[in-house]
C-alpha cells in the first residue's frame, strides 16, 4: 500500500468513527463515555491523512524541480540519487494495513447490531450484589431496569417490590427448552465484555415472542427464583400482566457499572 | 440498519486518483516492476470499496446469522474501542521520537539498565490507557536509545498499574480491595522481572524494531506526521488482527467450559489465564469480567487481571509488528510463564 493509498484508508477511517461518534451508532459497540476520545481520534485520523498528502505533493514537486535543474549535467548522478530518493519515497508498509478496510466496512455497510440473545443465552446471567438499594418512591407504577430489579429480587429479597406494579424493558431470549427471559447486557467498556442479566418471565406472557425483540413488561415481583444454567447465578422471576413491544433504546447496554 | 447512503459518496470523494508515477521509469527492469506495483494500490483500495459497495447485498444476507452476527459485532467493538488509545499512544510515540532529544533518557534513566528497569517499570503508571498505547510507546523508547529491557518493563507495567486501571479494579472488586494492591504488586513484580530477565538472556538480534525512511532533513512537521501515519498503518493492522481472534473466541467458545475448569484449583489459575490471552480484552475493563466469573477462586481471577494487560493475542499480533516475529515468539511464552507465577505468589500471600 502505498501512502496515496494509506492517506485514503486513514481519511475514511477517521470520517467513519466520526460518523459513528456523531450518531448514536458508536453506542452500539462501546460505553457512551468513550464518544470525545472517538471524535478525537477520527478528527486525528483526517489530520494525518491530510497532513500526508500535503507532505506527498510538497516532496513530489521538490523531486521534479531537481530532476529539470539536474538533467543535462549529471545524468548518472541524478539517476542514482533518483532512486534512494525513491526507495525512501515509495517506502511501503506491510500487506497486513490492508486488514484496516475490514471494520471500515463492516461499520459503514453492515454496521451489525448491539448484541442479543444469541450472546445473552451463550453466557451466565451477571447479577452483582450492589452496596446497598435506596428506597423506592412510595406510589405509582415502578420503572426499573433488568439489574435494578434482578438485585433487588435476589439480594434485597423484594422487600421495596411487593404489591407494586412494575415496568421493565429489556429484550427478548429464549432458552433451549423455549423458556422466556427478558435480559439486558451490561457494559463496561465495549461489546467484547459485554454480559448479561436476566430476569425469567412467568404469567401472562404474549404468546408469540421473537428473539431479540424489544419489550415493555409491565408485572408484579414474585419470589420464585432459577438458576442460569451456564454460571449457576440467580435468576429471579417476574409475574407478567402484560407486555408491549418498543424501539430499540438509544443506547442498547445498560451502562450503570460505570457511574 | 446500514447508513448505506452515506457509503458512496464517502468512499468516492477522498480516494485519490491513482497519480504516483510522476517521474519515468528509471534503471533496470526490477525498479519498474516495483513501481508498477506500487501504482496499483490507490486503483486496488477504489476497486476493492466499490465492489463490497455493489456486492453488500449477497455481503449483508451472508452475515445475517446470529454467529456471524455477534462475531461482527465483537469485531467492531474491539477495533472501534481500541482505536482511539492506539492513536492516542501513537501521537505520544511521534511527540518521542521526533520532540524529546535522546538525551532526555538518559538523563532521566539511571545509567545502570538493571536499576533503569525498576525506574521504567513505575514510569509505566503515568500512562493513562490501555495496552494498545503502550505498544508504539515502548517502540518509540527502543527506537530513542532507551536500553530495551528499561522500555520492555515500561511495556508490560504501563496497562496494568496505571490509574484509571486500578481505579477500575477497585470499582469492580468492592467487597476484595486486597485485589488493587495484589494487581499492582504483581504488575510491577512481573514488568520488573521480564525486564531483567531481558538483561540476562535477552539478545539484541532477536529485537528487530522495523525499518523506516530515517527522519534526518526533513522538517519536524513532516518527520511527526510521518510517524503518526506509519504507526497507525501498522500496529493498526495488527490490532484488526486481535480483535478477529477475539471475536472468534466470544462468539464460539461456548462458556460451559469455564464452569468444569472452576473445580480444580490448579485448572483454574491456568484456564482463567489461557482464558486472558485468548479474549483480549482491554485492560481497563478486564476487572469487570473478572468480577463476574464468581465461580473462580480470587487467585484464579488475579491470574487473569495479571496476564492479560501484559500478553494477549492482539498484544501478541501487536508486539510481532513493532519488534519483529522472533521476539515476540519468545518473549510472550516467558511473559505468560512468569505472569502466572507471579500471579499465584502474590495470591498466596496477599487473597
Amino acid at each position: 500500500m502505498n501512502r496515496h493509498a494509506q492517506s485514503a484508508v486513514m481519511f475514511l477511517l477517521g470520517a467513519t468513527l466520526l460518523h459513528a461518534g456523531s450518531t448514536d451508532l458508536y453506542l452500539r459497540y462501546v460505553k457512551a463515555g468513550l464518544r470525545p476520545l472517538l471524535l478525537l481520534s477520527g478528527a486525528v485520523l483526517i489530520a494525518a491523512a491530510l497532513a500526508t498528502l500535503w507532505y506527498e505533493r510538497r516532496s513530489a514537486s521538490h523531486a521534479n524541480q531537481d530532476d529539470h535543474a539536474n538533467q543535462d549535467d549529471h545524468a548518472n548522478e541524478v539517476d542514482h540519487a533518483n532512486l534512494d530518493d525513491h526507495a525512501d519515497h515509495n517506502h511501503r508498509e506491510p500487506r497486513v494495513s490492508w486488514l484496516l478496510v475490514l471494520p471500515l466496512l463492516a461499520l459503514v455497510l453492515v454496521a451489525p447490531p448491539a448484541l442479543g440473545s444469541y450472546s445473552a443465552m451463550r453466557s451466565g446471567t451477571a447479577l452483582q450484589q450492589a452496596y446497598g438499594y435506596d428506597d423506592l418512591p412510595a406510589t405509582g407504577p415502578l420503572r426499573l431496569g433488568v439489574a435494578d430489579y434482578a438485585g433487588r429480587a435476589v439480594y434485597d429479597h423484594g422487600r421495596e417490590l411487593r404489591g407494586r406494579e412494575i415496568k421493565i424493558t429489556g429484550f427478548v431470549a429464549l432458552d433451549g427448552a423455549g423458556h422466556p427471559y427478558l435480559v439486558r447486557m451490561a457494559l463496561n467498556c465495549c461489546a467484547a465484555d459485554a454480559q448479561p442479566v436476566k430476569i425469567a418471565l412467568t404469567g401472562k406472557i404474549p404468546p408469540v415472542l421473537r428473539p431479540d425483540a424489544w419489550l415493555e413488561a409491565t408485572g408484579t415481583y414474585t419470589p420464585e427464583r432459577t438458576k442460569d444454567p451456564v454460571n449457576n447465578g440467580p435468576i429471579p422471576y417476574l409475574k407478567v400482566t402484560s407486555a408491549r413491544p418498543v424501539a430499540t433504546p438509544a443506547d442498547p447496554y445498560d451502562e450503570t457499572w460505570n457511574n | 440498519m446500514a447508513i448505506t447512503e452515506e457509503a458512496p459518496p464517502a468512499a468516492a470523494e477522498p480516494t485519490p486518483p491513482p497519480k504516483t508515477d510522476r517521474r519515468p521509469p528509471k534503471g533496470g527492469g526490477k525498479d519498474a516492476d516495483e513501481q508498477a506495483r506500487h501504482l496499483n494500490s490507490p486503483l486496488l483500495l477504489t476497486m476493492l470499496l466499490l465492489l463490497t459497495l455493489l456486492l453488500q447485498g449477497p455481503i449483508r444476507g451472508a452475515l445475517a446469522s446470529p454467529v456471524m452476527q455477534s462475531w461482527m459485532t465483537v469485531f467492531v467493538a474491539v477495533t472501534v474501542q481500541a482505536l482511539p488509545f492506539l492513536v492516542l499512544g501513537v501521537l505520544l510515540s511521534a511527540a518521542i521520537a521526533v520532540f524529546v532529544p535522546a538525551s532526555f533518557f538518559a538523563r532521566a534513566l539511571p545509567k545502570n539498565p538493571a536499576l533503569a528497569v525498576p525506574v521504567a517499570g513505575v514510569a509505566g503508571a503515568v500512562l493513562p490507557g490501555c495496552e494498545c498505547a503502550s505498544v508504539p510507546v515502548a517502540g518509540a523508547l527502543v527506537r530513542r536509545g532507551v536500553t530495551p529491557a528499561a522500555a520492555l518493563a515500561f511495556l508490560l507495567s504501563a496497562p496494568a498499574i496505571n490509574p484509571v486501571v486500578l481505579t477500575a479494579t477497585a470499582v469492580a472488586f468492592p467487597r476484595n480491595p486486597e485485589m488493587v494492591l495484589g494487581r499492582l504488586v504483581a504488575g510491577l513484580l512481573v514488568a520488573c522481572a521480564m525486564g531483567w530477565l531481558w538483561l540476562r538472556l535477552g539478545r539484541a538480534d532477536w529485537l528487530r524494531p522495523p525499518a523506516r525512511a530515517s527522519y534526518e532533513g526533513r522538517g519536524r512537521g513532516a518527520a511527526f506526521w510521518g510517524s503518526v501515519r506509519h504507526d497507525v498503518m501498522y500496529a493498526g493492522g495488527f490490532l484488526v488482527v486481535g480483535a478477529m481472534a477475539a471475536a472468534t473466541l466470544k462468539a464460539v467458545v461456548p462458556q460451559e467450559w469455564l464452569r468444569a475448569a472452576a473445580g480444580n484449583p490448579v485448572v483454574s489459575v491456568l484456564a482463567l489465564a489461557v482464558l486472558a490471552v485468548l479474549l483480549s480484552i482491554c485492560s481497563e475493563a478486564d476487572a469487570f469480567v473478572a468480577a463476574s466469573l464468581s465461580q473462580f477462586s480470587l487467585t484464579a481471577r488475579l491470574a487473569f487481571l495479571t496476564v492479560g494487560p501484559m500478553i494477549d493475542l492482539k498484544l501478541f499480533a501487536m508486539q510481532a509488528g513493532t519488534f519483529g516475529r522472533g521476539f515476540a515468539l519468545r518473549f510472550a511464552p516467558a511473559t505468560f510463564a512468569l505472569a502466572v507465577l507471579v500471579a499465584v505468589l502474590t495470591g498466596a500471600v496477599l487473597l
